[in-house]
């Protein structure tokens, strides 16, 4: 190989190594988009009529009248239709492989919901077509102290890794009352019941868990004191993985989301915390949070509520409408959660019911499935509401979000669509094609025409719910 | 402490002094303690008029602004203009809408009252395969808090329905006010209740082994047809005891047969002359109950219905109603459209088959009736239709078109008053009548809002 055969080679790969970079510069930024005349619900700032939004490398950058974009940005007229911030559930089970209970200890704050969470699953694509943008994954209500949740965008079939929110802060899911106790639960021949099995009991394995932990937090702090003074004989302590994140909850820097019903067992749970200097986030379903608001509010604890499901057990029979009502006007942070796959699609209408039972106004109750979310997972800096700088997660709707009439039209997530109704039904063409070309194959033959047996997929996923609350394991 | 006496000393006069105005006020003060919901107040009857408010009469033209009568638990007249009986209460309706109550055609209430946890309250589920003559009118309970909770959001009348093993039981069709089970119904027996057999397939097997191996399709198709047979068995049993038991009674020279009481209670069903509810949702077992009942030639209802449309043109030829109750359930297949049960009472429509839409879920989900007729018209069923899916076509379906369903002169006086649409979330219900008797809207939840709405700590 000579010289100038070696040089035109190099300077051929820097070409294309600088045609590369250009092409990543220019086209891997998100396209602009531009939004026309819609009905914006800010979440925020009122109501805004016939108003244009600019969104510019995922964000949103203008919020006006008349707005304009560059040449190659992609617009959208919006013109008789409303846009909402999108949806977060602050209560989900979406999207896990497998059981979501480690139900075989009372304290599982080792285990961790992103080890298990699947972003092709199909009910993540259910979601965003009912404007779901944000999603809080919970461990399951087995455990009084269960395992660490992950707060997620609802980037369906993207990688695994893009869907965390990175600045969200972790947390931690706690339960109390009935799931905790196992009361639904069957023991199966050889298995023994596991402690606690009353209320009385549950508060002692929290307490337990956090005096082992500042006890733990103790013997770190004295190791860390003996190395920075230049001891160089000192042990470190074993590391703990069950302990860590409640160190961490000790620190300010875990949140606690903590399930639970009835009243003074919330009640219990909040002195608890205050004796060990820490502030519950949210109190997760909180069916009887209406008869301590002023409580929960004084501790600083939020609250996510079902919208008016109640009934379906002992500790859900004082559930009442109204529950949001009373605690918003108490000052305390609500949002409406599905807990639910199927739920997790209508989360616009429930927010509506809020209106119907306590007068709250129309604004206040959109908040409880957008910006009040945000808020009770620390991330509502960048979601959750329409506002200059925040992520374009933004749903378009055929009519107002609150009519039953209402569809989802659109749904982006920083700018980039997940759901688009049009696209969806091209879609359903497409695979309504490739279906008959595959039954024409021998192999396909219908089911019940004597051909062999079908591949049978798996009908219904097994994680949709928390199978705490039905008895499962 | 002397302080704490005095306190106690206080609470004690307090309390005798409440003692005794109780005992003066006697039957009035009794009267009020028992005007709570939890006690399922049946309100007051009377004659009662709704003036100049906008009434959809769903089995008419929408009359912009007119005149309700309620008379004797009936609607006596409507109309732009209608006079006003001497005595009569009057309601000014400005600004309201008035609507036929609600019906939701799949309901277990007053048979479960709290469903995990106090299985004192399930009487849904009896043992055996054959329960015919279960009556579900027999178990009600008039003093369910779900029935002040339901009717508040405009629904005033259910089918209640048992619904264990291959054939559950009789429904009832109930009106949501009443002391007794017998004064709620509307239709005591009105229908049979059979879990048509079906091919259950995606059991066992799959990955790991648990479970064993799936059973191969063709023999779940044989299970399925072997106990398809079973049942026209039964059917066919309860037709020549029906015989039998006519013979006798018109020549007692025969010998006396024996009863039954299941057989007996299949008669008036297997004949035809009342309708039985199949419970059936794919295309495949929707099709089977087709071709059973033409067999059988009995008068079939399907509930469930999630792939009704695929069968519509069998189920149009056959006089087939759909109960489709499948709004709040997520398509079943990876595949499937996302909006598929959305959509599919709008295809039915589309398609000529008689349909309406109901819960048949936990009883707390009576409450979203309207949400789901709503959603149905969100994704291609006309907003008319959603609201007939509701009140009039349920009606038709359970055979009480001539006293339910809209609001017509004669029928029964089941009205609610909003203050908008009857199927929006946000809408607020203001009036309430069943049975033409005016219902307080109060609830078990109000009453817990009463409580607690404005508590302060150590108050």
């Amino acid at each position: 190989m000579n010289r100038s055969t070696t040089m035109k080679k190099g300077f051929l790969v820097t070409i294309i190594f600088c045609l590369f970079v250009f092409t990543v510069s220019v086209f891997g930024q998100t396209q602009d988009v531009l939004i026309k005349n819609a009905t914006i619900l800010t979440a925020a700032n009122g109501t805004l009529l016939n108003t244009d939004i600019l969104i510019q490398n995922g964000k949103i950058a203008k919020i006006g009248k008349n707005l304009t974009a560059s040449s190659n940005a992609k617009v959208i007229d919006a013109t008789g239709k409303f846009i909402s911030p999108g949806i977060i559930d602050c209560h989900s089970h979406s999207m896990m492989d497998g059981s979501i209970n480690e139900g075989s200890f009372s304290v599982t704050s080792m285990t961790r919901t992103r080890d298990i969470i699947n972003s092709t699953d199909i009910t993540l694509y259910r979601a965003l077509a009912g404007g779901v943008t944000g999603l809080n994954l919970l461990h399951g209500s087995a455990n009084a102290i269960g395992g660490q949740n992950t707060v997620v965008k609802a980037k369906y079939g993207k990688p695994i890794e893009e869907l965390p929110i990175p600045d969200a802060p972790p947390g931690i899911k706690f339960a109390l009352g009935e799931n905790p106790k196992r009361s639904h639960f069957t023991p199966q021949p050889g298995q023994s019941r596991r402690y606690p099995a009353s209320r009385m009991g549950v508060n002692e394995v929290i307490r337990d868990a956090f005096v082992r932990a500042r006890d733990y937090k103790a013997e770190w702090d004295e190791y860390k004191a003996k190395v920075a003074k230049g001891d160089k004989t000192a042990v470190p302590p074993r590391k703990d993985l069950e302990l860590e994140p409640i160190v961490e909850i000790l620190e300010g820097k875990r949140y606690v989301h903590s399930h639970g019903y009835r009243a003074e067992e919330y009640l219990a749970l909040l002195q608890l915390a205050e004796e060990f200097g820490f502030r519950v986030r949210t109190l997760q379903h909180g069916l009887e949070a209406y008869k301590i608001a002023p409580e929960i509010a004084k501790h600083g604890a939020g609250v996510s509520i079902f919208a008016d499901y109640w009934g379906y057990k002992i500790e859900a029979w004082d559930a009442i409408p109204y529950n949001a009502a009373i605690l918003w006007k108490n000052g305390v942070v609500v949002s409406i959660n599905s807990d639910d796959d199927e739920r997790m699609r209508r989360l616009n209408l429930d927010a509506a019911k809020i209106m119907k039972y306590g007068d709250v106004p129309e604004e206040e109750a959109l908040k409880m499935v957008t910006l009040n979310p945000a808020k009770q997972l620390g991330i509502d800096k960048r979601t959750g509401s329409i506002e200059v700088g925040k992520d374009a997660d933004i749903v378009i709707w055929t009519a107002h979000p609150f009519s039953v009439y209402s569809r989802v039209e659109t749904t982006m997530i920083e700018g980039e669509v997940y759901f688009d109704r049009s696209t969806d039904a091209a879609k359903r063409q497409a695979m309504e094609k490739e279906r008959q070309e595959l039954e024409k194959a021998d192999v396909n033959r219908a089911p019940g025409t004597g051909g062999g047996p079908p591949r049978v997929p798996s009908e219904k996923r097994k994680s949709d719910h928390d199978d705490a609350e039905k008895g499962g394991n | 402490m002397k302080l704490r006496i005095t306190n106690y000393e206080l609470r004690i006069t307090n309390l005798l002094a409440l003692w005794l105005v109780l005992l003066l006020c006697g039957l009035t003060v009794n009267a009020q303690l028992n005007s709570g919901a939890l006690q399922n107040n049946n309100g007051k009857a009377g004659t009662f008029v709704i003036k100049n408010a906008r009434i959809v009469t769903v089995s008419g033209a929408v009359i912009e602004s007119g005149t309700v009568v309620i008379k004797d638990g009936k609607i006596a007249a409507v109309g732009a203009t209608a006079a006003a009986p001497s005595g009569a209460e009057v309601i000014d309706g400005r600004g309201l809408s008035v609507y036929p109550g609600m019906i939701d055609a799949a309901t277990n209430l007053g048979l479960i009252e709290i469903g995990l946890g106090a299985p004192g309250t399930v009487d849904t589920n009896e043992l055996g395969d054959n329960n015919a003559n279960e009556k579900a009118i027999i178990a009600v309970n008039p003093y369910s808090a779900f029935v002040n909770v339901s009717r508040n959001i405009g629904v005033t009348t259910v089918l209640t329905k048992p619904q264990s093993g291959l054939i559950s039981g009789q429904s009832a069709v109930i009106n949501l006010v009443g002391s007794t089970p017998g004064e709620m119904a509307v239709s005591a027996n009105n229908a049979l209740i059979i879990n048509f057999p079906r091919v259950v397939a995606g059991f066992g097997g799959g990955f790991g082994g648990f479970g064993g191996p799936a059973p191969d399709f063709n023999e779940l198709v044989r299970r399925r047809d072997t106990a398809v047979d079973g049942l026209k068995k039964t059917f066919k049993e309860a037709l020549e005891y029906g015989r039998l038991q006519d013979a006798y009674a018109k020549d007692k020279t025969l010998p006396k047969p024996k009863t039954d009481l299941r057989m007996a209670a299949m008669v008036p069903f297997v004949r035809g002359e009342k309708p039985i509810i199949f419970s059936a949702e794919r295309e495949r077992d929707i099709k089977a109950v087709i071709k059973f009942a033409d067999e059988m030639k009995v008068k079939a209802i399907i509930l469930g219905g999630q792939e009704a449309s695929k069968a519509a043109t069998e189920l149009k030829q056959k006089s087939i109603p759909v109960i489709f109750t499948n709004i709040y359930n997520l398509p079943v297949r990876e595949d499937d459209a996302y909006d598929a049960f959305f959509a599919e009472a709008g295809k039915l429509q589309k398609a000529g088959v008689l349909f309406c839409i109901a819960t048949d879920s936990e009883t707390a989900v009576i409450r979203d009736l309207p949400e789901q007729a709503g959603i149905a018209a969100a994704f291609d069923l006309p907003k008319e239709e959603a609201l007939k899916a509701v009140t009039l076509y349920p009606a038709q379906i359970l055979g009480v078109a001539d006293k339910l369903g809209s609001i017509e002169v004669g029928k029964i006086a089941n009205i609610v008053v909003t203050d908008g649409d009857m199927l929006e979330a946000r809408t607020k219900v203001k009036y309430l009548f069943i049975n033409g008797r005016l219902l307080p809207l109060t609830s078990r939840h109000t009453e817990l809002y009463e409580q607690f709405k404005d508590r302060k700590p150590n108050q």
